[in-house]
């Protein structure tokens, strides 16, 4: 019962307790709020594991890009509170089937350690001390080598995801004024201007 | 007992010593450099700028910040009083939580933690959430849009500032902010067998990423020429239109904070930290605080010139120029980067 366990019990507590507001606060916008904060103390809580990569590229990625985004669209939505929550009740039940079946699964998988098999079993390089590797180089060293080509294939789904949702959403519209900047820079004097004499009391 | 007090409570209280020192001194710093931010401005354009408080005008920030505090806090009647007031303490608490990982010198850093520079860019990534927040709690079409603007322009001059900072990384080889600036200490001019000097910084070495890592850093930052999520000609005040007295004071601190940062940290990524500029015994003999307040003091003065002499840029030129501009050069300046080290064999 040291400083670390003290923080684990208010990391987990807090997240728990802002994960329950996530689905109990009334207002959505405060929900999305709530779960930044599950985020921040699920990042805590990698902090205190020694896994500090992670707790970092959780910050970045989902609390820093993609809560953004979810706040971005709840806040523009218009939507009717009490609406919402009439029938959240009803759906309770379902949610926790749902929750048991991933607590379940979860189990299982760390109860098989099936994942990392190469790691796990020693595989093709043997595992470095912590105190002379950084996690961020160690999880370099599986994911560069051992794993690359599934590293590789995660990134071509997400580019393909994004060119895809360009694609769908891109619309190219004529008769709007757009701006050239090349062209611009490259206009002169010459090409942009004349010099017109007019006669008094005729205009052009 | 005597355990618990020698692994935990000293430790402890001389972390929150140093980190009050440096909250203080940080504090108090930008007090002045927002003067010097003014005198700037003031004196590009043929102005005096504040000179009545105080010898010279001195004493003008302190002023300010008694006028603020003094002043009654309004919240609007349609607001979310909540998130309406916590907005400005996220903006101020994580404008200087970063400073808890900056090295000042060699060994002056509250927490050397090794991945330093990730977790600069995990908390520069969440101060957006203070301006949305503001934004959304204000319940002000105005403050709304200059939310919305200002989340879309951190979120997307974030990846070009990620890019240029993952190039920096590579030529290191690690996240450490003190090994960043100890790794400046041979580079460029060392290999052309000059004495270690300034030419070994990366200013030199990555000179494109180092134009692009400032001018993102001034979008970032909300800075002008980027300063539409503010753009008091269009939206009166943006975000903060609602906002006064304290609460407006502590969105100011933060913003100021933030940039602070940013030159703290131009300073470690490309102008070698606390390292003298050449390595002869008289400038080795300054201590290295004085080189990188010298240095960080250089990048603000930029960041003031900048304020004063660039013309705001419209929205959609502001997300031309970080998605079709920086994005691609330093993308392909990451690789450049990766090949260079690749064939030099220093990687």
């Amino acid at each position: 019962m040291g400083l670390q366990a003290l923080f684990f019990y208010l990391f987990a507590f807090l997240a728990i307790a802002s994960a329950f507001m996530v689905i109990a606060a009334r207002n959505p916008v405060h929900s999305v709020l709530f779960l930044i904060l599950t985020f921040f103390n699920a990042a805590g809580l990698f902090l205190l594991t020694g896994a500090e990569f992670l707790a970092m590229i959780l910050l970045v990625v989902y609390v820093g890009a993609v809560m953004v985004l979810f706040l971005f669209v709840v806040m523009m939505l218009d939507i009717d509170f009490t609406e919402l929550k009439a029938g959240a009740l009803e759906y309770a039940p379902i949610g926790a089937l749902v929750g048991l079946i991933l607590a379940a699964e979860m189990v299982l998988v760390v109860a098989g350690n099936s994942f990392l098999p190469k790691t796990a079993a020693g595989g093709s390089s043997p595992i470095p001390d912590l105190a002379t590797r950084s996690n961020t180089a160690a999880l370099g060293d599986v994911l560069y080598t051992d794993y690359v080509y599934y590293f590789q294939i995660s990134g071509l789904v997400l580019l393909v995801a994004m060119i895809g949702a360009i694609v769908l959403t891109l619309r190219h519209r004529d008769n709007i004024k757009r701006q050239d900047i090349s062209r611009q820079v490259a206009r002169s004097p010459e090409t942009a201007m004349s010099v017109v004499k007019v006669k008094s009391g005729q205009g052009i | 007992m005597d355990g618990f007090t020698a692994t935990y409570l000293w430790p402890g209280l001389i972390m929150a010593a140093q980190s009050l020192l440096l909250m203080v001194s940080i504090l108090v710093a930008l007090a002045f450099l927002l003067l010097a931010d003014r005198k700037i401005w003031a004196a590009v354009q043929l102005r005096r700028g504040p000179n009545v408080v105080g010898p010279w005008g001195l004493l003008q920030s302190f002023a300010d910040l008694l006028k603020f505090v003094l002043k009654e806090p309004v919240i609007p009647a349609g607001a979310n009083k909540g998130v309406f007031l916590l907005a400005p303490l996220v903006t101020v608490t994580l404008a200087l939580a970063s400073w808890a990982v900056i090295p000042l010198n060699a060994g002056w850093v509250i927490a050397n933690i090794n991945v330093g520079i990730l977790f600069v860019f995990a908390i520069s990534s969440l101060e957006v959430y203070g301006i949305i927040m503001a934004g959304w709690a204000s319940n002000s079409k105005y403050a709304f849009l200059g939310a919305l603007r200002s989340a879309a322009q951190m979120v997307s001059y974030e990846v070009s500032i990620g890019f240029v900072i993952v190039s920096v990384l590579l030529c290191v080889g690690s996240l450490n902010l003190t090994d960043i600036v100890l790794a400046q200490g041979d580079g460029l001019g060392t290999r052309l067998g000059l004495p270690s000097s300034f030419l070994d910084w990366h200013w030199l070495s990555l000179f494109p990423l180092f134009v692009i890592f400032f001018i993102s850093a001034l979008a970032e930052t909300n800075r002008p020429p980027f300063d539409l999520p503010e753009a008091e000609s269009e939206l009166v005040a943006g975000f903060a239109v609602e906002y006064g007295s304290t609460p407006y004071m502590m969105f100011m601190l933060g913003e100021y904070t933030a940039i602070v940062l940013m030159c703290a940290l131009t300073t470690i990524l490309f102008l070698g930290g606390w390292l003298p500029p050449v390595d002869v015994w008289f400038l080795n003999w300054v201590p290295g605080i004085f080189w990188f307040i010298i240095k960080a003091l250089f990048v603000f003065f930029m960041i003031s010139m900048v304020k004063a002499f660039v013309p705001r840029y419209r929205y959609d030129q502001l997300m031309r120029l970080g998605w079709k501009v920086f994005l691609p050069i330093s993308l392909a300046m990451l690789v450049i980067v990766a090949f260079t080290l690749k064939l030099l064999g220093t990687a």
